[in-house]
C-alpha cells in the first residue's frame, strides 16, 4: 500500500517536471509567435537553460551523493572550451548541425574526463576537504586556461603558457586561444528549443539514474556510508558514477552557454559561478530537482529584475538571497509557514511530519556519516 | 641570498594568511560552519582603521581597538540575524546564507565608501631589519604580523584549553546537545566565538593592508579564500594548523612566483594543496576521526 | 503551497519582461559598464562623466536632446549582454559602451547584428573595432599604446634594461604587452623576462618587483591600471630600489588615489591622453563639475573618455542630422558616414582634433607626461 503510494508520488512529480519544461517551452513559443518577445527575455533564455542543467547536474552530487562540490563551474569551463575550440576550428568546415552535435558530445566528454581526473583521487576525501579540493581544481583549471595561448600558422600549431609573443607566430598566423581573452569571434548559435531538448535529456538521465539500482546505491551511500559498504556496495564506483555524470552534463551546459556569446573567457567560470549554482541547488532544496530548476530560473532573472534599483541592485540581491534562505530553511519560519498552510487546509498531519528537522549539521554528518536524518523534506518524504 | 629574500617575502604573505586563517578555523571549530563572510569582515575592519588612522590621525592602537569593537558588533549581529535562525538545519543552508552576507557586506561597502581604491598607510611605526649589510631586508610589517599571529595563536590555544569559556567552547564543539544539557549557554558561546573571530578579522585587516596597501570593497575576498584554503591545509579546526597552513601557503605562493611562473602561481598552490590532502586527508595537523557505527 | 507560490512568483517575474517599447522624443543613448564589483570604479567613472556631458548637451537647448540610460554589467560578458538587451527594450538608439573589453566583445557582436552604432569609451582591444564597421573607440587601441611606448622609450633613451610587470589576466594589459615586445625587438630595446600577475594573486606584488631588481632593470614598463601600479611603487620604495617607471593611460589616476603617498610616484612617466590637473578651460570645468557631482572625487581617464563619447556623439548627431524618431540602424548609417567622412574632428578632453578612420580606431596624439612635485608635467 505504502509502496504503491510512493510509486504514484514519484511518477507524478517526475511528470510534473517534464510537463513544466514543456509548458515553459510552449509559453515562450507563444510569446515569441505573437510578437511579445522582448530582447531581454530572449537573451536570458539560453543562460537560463544552461543554469537549469547545471543545477540539475550539481544536485546529483550535492543532493543525491551528499558531497559538497565548490567546483562545478570548472566542468562547465572544460566542456565549453573543448566544445568551442572544436566548433571554431574543425567545426567551421563541417555542416552546422554536425558541428554542433560533435561540439556538444566533445564538451560533455572533455568535462567527463576532467571529472574522472579530479574525481578518482578526490572522492577518497570527504566533507570540507572534498569541498576545498573541488574548489582548488576549479581554480587550477581557470588559472591554466587564462594563461593558455594557442596559435596556428603555416608551420603548424604553436602553444604557450606564457604570452602571445612567445608563440613566435608568423604574420599569416591566426590565434585560436588568446589567454585571458579566451576564444573570441565565436559564430553565435542560440536556439531555445535545443536548450530545452538538452534539459529534457538531462532530466531523463537523472530521473532514470535515481530510480535505478545505481541511484539507490548512491542515496544509500549518502544516508549511511558504513552500512552501504557493509552491504557490499562498491563505493568508489558509485561515487565516481554520480560525480562524472554530473560533470558530463555540466560540460554540455558549458557548450550551450558558450555558444550563446561571441566570446568565451575562463575567468567567467570561477568559484563565484560554482557557488551561484550551489545556491540554486540549496535554495531549491537539496535532492529536489524541480526546486533546483525553479531556483535556477529565479536566480538568473532576479538580478535583471532589479535593474530598476541601479546602484542598489546587487545590494538588494544579497538581501533577497538571505531572506529567501531564511524563509525557506529556518526551522521557526518553516513551522510558522506550515501552521499557516494547515490552518488554510485544515490538516495538521503534514505539518507535524515536516517540522521535524535534523539537528546534526551537514558537515558533521559529512564527517561522521551518522545515522541522523538530515537533508530536506522532499528527499526524506520520497524515501519513506 | 636571493632565495632567502623570496622566502622572507613568502613568510610575510603567509603570516597574513595565517592571521586570517586563525579566525576562520576558530569559528569553524566551534560553530561548525564555514563563514564565507569572514574575508569581508576583514575588509570592513580595514575601512574602519583607514578612516580612524589614515584619515583622522588616531593613534594606531586606538584605531585597531575601534575596528575590533566595530567588527565584533558586526560579527555578533551577522550571527544573530543571518546564522542563528538556521541553527539545526543542514549547515549547507548556513553556508549559502554566509555567501549572501558576503555579498551584502561587499555591496554595502561599495554604497557606503564607493568603489574607488584607497591606499592604506602602514600602522606599523617602527623600522624594519637590514641583515647581511642590507642584502636581506625584513620589513617591520612582516615582523609585527608574524609576532602578532604567533601571540594570537598561543593566546587562543590557552583560552580554549585553560579558561572556563574555553572549556565551554570545546564542549559545544564536541557535542552541542550534550553541552546544552550540561547547562552551557550554547547561543552565548557561539556569539562569543563570532565576537572573537571578528575581532581577529579587524587585526588581520589592519595588518594585511599595512603590508599590501590597496583597500577596496572586494579587498577581503581573495585573501579570504586563500586563508580558508590555508586553514584546510593545516587541518581545519586546529589552531596551530591554521598558523602553519597560512605560513606554508604564503611560502609556496611566493616561491612558485619567483622560480616557476608568476601567472600560474595559484595553480601551483592549489595543486600542492590537493597533493598534501591526498597524502594526509585531514590536513597537516587535523584530527583523524575514526568513523564508528 | 510552496511549490505553487514559487511557480506563480517565477511566472510573474517572467511576465514583467514582456512589454512593448514606447515612442521617443529624445535621442536615447545607452551606456554599459561595471558599476559594482571589483571593476566598479571604471564603470561608475564613465557613468558620472556621461551624465555630466548629457546635462551639458541638453542645457544647450539645441535640436539635439539626449537621454542617457546606463546599466551595470559587473564586468561580466553575460550580464553585459543582458544589459544591452534591456537597453534595446528601452529604445536605445546609440550605444556609448561598453567600458571594459571582454564584455564589449560580447555586446559588440550583438551590436553588429543589430547595426547599432557603438562608440566605446575605454574598451581598447583591437578585437573590439575588428568586430564590424559600426564599432568605434574613443580610447587608444592597445597595440598603438605598446608601439608608442616602445618607440618613446627607445627614442628618449630612457632605459637600457627594461623590466615589465603586467596583468596576464587582463586583455588590456596583455594587448599592450604583446605589441610592446614586438616593437622593442624592432627598435632594439633590451627587455627582460616579463613578470606577470593575475587578479587572484595580486595581493602581493613584491616578488615581481624583486625579480626586476635582481635582474638589474633600470626602467620598469607598467602596462597596467593604477591600482596595482600604486602597490608596485610602494614595494619598490620599501626595498630601496631606485628605478624609473613608465606607464600607459591606465596609470592616470594614481595621484588621486585616496591616501596614496604621491611622493612615491615622483618621476613616473606615462603616456596618457588626459590629465586632470591640466589648466585648459574644458578640463578645469569638467573636473569642477565632476568633483561636485561625486563629492570630491577627481576624474580619471575613464571619466574623460566617457565625457568625450557623449560630446563626439553630440557633434556627429548634429552634423548627420539625426533625429529622435530614427531607427537605431538608420542612426548608425548616418553617424558612420559622418565619423569616417575625413573632415569630422572633435576637440575633446582626451585629445585635440580627434578623427576616426573606417576601422573605428581614433587618431589622436598621446602626451608624454612625467610626475614632478605631485603633478603631471609634459615630458618634452
Amino acid at each position: 500500500m505504502a509502496n504503491n503510494k510512493k510509486m504514484k508520488k514519484t511518477t507524478r512529480s517526475n511528470l510534473l517536471m517534464f510537463g513544466f519544461v514543456i509548458v515553459f517551452w510552449a509559453v515562450i513559443q507563444v510569446v515569441s509567435l505573437t510578437g511579445h518577445m522582448t530582447s531581454k527575455l530572449n537573451g536570458l533564455l539560453i543562460p537560463v537553460c544552461a543554469y537549469i542543467i547545471m543545477a540539475i547536474s550539481l544536485n546529483l552530487v550535492v543532493g543525491f551523493l551528499g558531497e559538497l562540490s565548490l567546483g562545478h563551474a570548472a566542468f562547465m569551463s572544460a566542456g565549453a572550451f573543448a566544445g568551442i575550440f572544436f566548433y571554431t576550428t574543425v567545426g567551421a568546415t563541417l555542416p552546422k548541425a554536425a558541428a554542433l552535435v560533435i561540439s556538444f558530445i566533445l564538451g560533455g566528454a572533455a568535462a567527463g574526463l576532467f571529472g574522472i581526473l579530479v574525481g578518482v583521487p578526490v572522492l577518497r576525501l570527504s566533507g570540507d576537504y572534498l569541498a576545498i579540493v573541488t574548489l582548488a581544481s576549479g581554480e587550477i583549471l581557470k588559472n591554466v586556461l587564462s594563461a593558455l595561448y594557442i596559435g596556428k600558422d603555416s608551420t603548424g600549431i604553436h602553444f604557450s603558457l606564457k604570452d602571445q609573443f612567445s608563440l613566435g607566430l608568423k604574420p599569416d598566423g591566426k590565434m585560436l586561444i588568446k589567454g585571458a581573452m579566451g576564444i573570441p569571434g565565436i559564430q553565435k548559435f542560440s536556439n531555445f528549443t535545443v536548450g530545452v531538448i538538452l534539459i529534457l535529456i538531462t532530466l531523463a538521465f537523472i530521473v532514470n539514474l535515481k530510480n535505478s539500482r545505481a541511484g539507490r546505491a548512491i542515496t544509500a551511500i549518502r544516508d549511511d556510508e558504513i552500512a552501504a559498504r557493509a552491504t557490499g556496495l562498491n563505493l568508489t564506483h558509485y561515487k565516481l558514477l554520480a560525480f562524472v555524470s554530473a560533470a558530463v552534463f555540466a560540460g554540455i551546459a558549458g557548450v550551450l552557454y558558450a555558444l550563446n556569446y561571441s566570446t568565451l573567457v575562463a575567468d567567467k567560470f570561477d568559484y563565484n559561478l560554482s557557488i551561484n549554482v550551489l545556491v540554486m541547488v540549496v535554495l531549491g532544496g537539496m535532492g529536489n530537482i524541480f526546486g533546483g530548476m525553479i531556483a535556477a530560473i529565479l536566480l538568473t532573472i532576479l538580478p535583471e529584475m532589479l535593474r530598476g534599483f541601479s546602484q542598489y541592485r546587487m545590494f538588494i540581491y544579497s538581501i533577497v538571497l538571505i531572506v529567501m534562505m531564511l524563509f525557506n530553511q529556518a526551522p521557526a519560519l518553516v513551522a510558522w509557514r506550515q501552521r499557516l498552510v494547515s490552518k488554510v487546509k485544515g490538516e495538521d498531519r503534514k505539518a507535524e511530519e515536516k517540522v521535524e528537522t535534523a539537528d546534526a549539521s551537514y558537515f558533521e554528518e559529512m564527517k561522521s556519516k551518522s545515522n541522523e536524518k538530515t537533508g530536506n523534506e522532499e528527499s526524506v518524504k520520497e524515501e519513506k | 641570498m636571493q632565495f632567502l629574500t623570496y622566502l622572507v617575502r613568502g613568510i610575510s604573505l603567509g603570516s597574513v594568511y595565517a592571521l586570517i586563517a586563525l579566525g576562520y578555523t576558530m569559528v569553524y571549530g566551534i560553530a561548525k560552519m564555514l563563514n564565507f563572510a569572514h574575508g569581508d569582515v576583514i575588509m570592513v575592519g580595514g575601512y574602519v582603521v583607514f578612516f580612524a588612522f589614515c584619515k583622522n590621525g588616531f593613534n594606531p592602537w586606538i584605531s585597531v581597538l575601534i575596528a575590533m569593537g566595530a567588527c565584533m558588533l558586526l560579527g555578533i549581529t551577522i550571527e544573530r540575524v543571518a546564522y542563528k535562525p538556521l541553527r539545526g538545519t543542514p549547515s549547507l543552508a548556513v553556508l549559502i546564507t554566509a555567501i549572501g552576507v558576503s555579498y551584502f557586506l561587499q555591496n554595502g561597502a561599495m554604497l557606503l565608501w564607493k568603489s574607488d581604491p584607497k591606499s592604506f598607510s602602514s600602522i606599523v611605526g617602527i623600522n624594519g631589519l637590514n641583515l647581511f649589510g642590507g642584502k636581506l631586508q625584513i620589513s617591520a610589517e612582516t615582523i609585527v604580523t608574524i609576532i602578532t599571529s604567533i601571540v594570537i595563536m598561543i593566546v587562543l590555544m590557552w583560552f580554549v584549553k585553560k579558561t572556563k569559556p574555553g572549556h565551554a567552547m570545546q564542549a559545544v564543539s564536541e557535542d552541542r546537545g550534550a553541552a546544552q544539557l550540561m547547562g552551557i549557554n550554547v547561543n552565548g558561546i557561539i556569539s562569543l566565538t563570532f565576537a572573537i573571530g571578528s575581532a581577529l578579522a579587524a587585526i588581520a585587516g589592519a595588518l594585511l593592508l599595512s603590508s599590501y596597501p590597496t583597500l577596496m570593497p572586494t579587498t577581503g575576498a581573495m585573501p579570504g579564500i586563500k586563508a580558508f584554503t590555508a586553514a584546510v591545509f593545516g587541518g581545519i579546526g586546529s589552531i596551530p594548523g591554521a598558523f602553519l597552513g597560512g605560513i606554508l601557503l604564503g611560502i609556496i605562493e611566493n616561491l612558485s612566483k619567483a622560480y616557476i611562473s608568476t601567472q600560474l602561481s595559484d595553480a601551483i598552490v592549489f595543486l600542492v594543496l590537493i597533493v598534501i590532502l591526498l597524502v594526509r586527508p585531514t590536513g597537516l595537523l587535523g584530527k583523524k576521526t575514526t568513523v564508528k557505527v | 503551497m510552496k511549490k505553487v507560490l514559487s511557480i506563480v512568483l517565477t511566472g510573474a517575474l517572467a511576465a514583467s519582461f514582456v512589454m512593448s517599447a514606447s515612442a521617443a522624443e529624445v535621442i536615447k543613448i545607452g551606456g554599459i559598464g561595471p558599476t559594482t564589483g571589483p571593476a566598479g570604479i571604471y564603470g561608475s567613472s564613465v557613468q558620472n562623466a556621461m551624465e555630466i556631458a548629457v546635462e551639458e548637451v541638453n542645457a544647450l537647448d539645441g535640436d539635439i536632446q539626449f537621454e542617457l540610460m546606463f546599466e551595470d554589467d559587473t564586468h561580466d560578458a553575460e550580464t553585459s549582454v543582458n544589459a544591452y538587451n534591456t537597453l534595446k527594450d528601452k529604445g536605445m538608439q546609440i550605444l556609448g559602451g561598453t567600458v571594459t573589453t571582454v564584455p564589449c566583445l560580447a555586446v559588440g557582436a550583438e551590436a553588429v547584428a543589430d547595426n547599432m552604432l557603438c562608440l566605446t569609451p575605454s574598451a581598447s582591444s583591437q578585437d573590439v573595432i575588428d568586430l564590424g564597421d559600426n564599432m568605434f573607440q574613443v580610447c587608444f587601441t592597445d597595440p598603438n599604446q605598446g608601439l608608442a611606448s616602445a618607440d618613446y622609450i627607445s627614442q628618449q633613451g630612457l632605459g637600457t634594461k627594461i623590466g615589465v610587470i603586467y596583468n596576464s589576466a587582463d586583455p588590456y594589459s596583455t594587448g599592450i604587452l604583446n605589441t610592446f615586445l614586438a616593437e622593442a625587438e624592432v627598435v632594439g630595446l633590451e627587455v627582460l623576462e616579463p613578470q606577470a600577475f593575475t587578479d587572484d594573486n595580486s595581493t602581493d606584488l613584491t616578488t615581481q618587483v624583486q625579480a626586476c631588481k635582481d635582474a638589474g632593470a633600470d626602467l620598469i614598463f607598467l602596462p597596467i591600471y593604477y591600482t596595482p601600479a600604486s602597490q608596485i611603487l610602494k614595494a619598490a620604495d620599501d626595498m630601496d630600489y631606485d628605478v624609473k617607471f613608465f606607464g600607459v593611460d591606465g596609470m592616470d589616476g594614481i595621484l588621486s588615489v585616496e591616501g596614496f603617498d604621491t611622493s612615491l610616484a615622483e618621476g613616473v612617466m606615462l603616456l596618457t591622453p588626459f590629465v586632470a590637473t591640466s589648466t585648459d578651460e574644458a578640463t578645469v570645468a569638467f573636473v569642477e563639475k565632476y568633483k561636485e557631482k561625486t563629492g570630491g572625487q577627481i576624474p580619471n581617464q575613464f571619466a574623460a573618455d566617457g565625457y568625450d563619447v557623449v560630446m563626439t556623439l553630440y557633434k556627429a548627431c548634429t552634423e548627420a542630422g539625426v533625429t529622435a524618431d530614427m531607427a537605431p540602424s538608420d542612426v548608425c548609417e548616418a553617424l558612420k558616414a559622418v565619423l569616417t567622412s575625413g573632415d569630422f574632428s572633435v576637440d575633446g578632453l582626451t585629445g585635440e582634433g580627434m578623427t576616426w578612420d573606417a576601422s573605428g580606431a581614433v587618431s589622436k596624439a598621446p602626451r608624454g607626461m612625467v610626475i614632478e612635485n605631485g603633478e603631471y608635467q609634459p615630458m618634452d
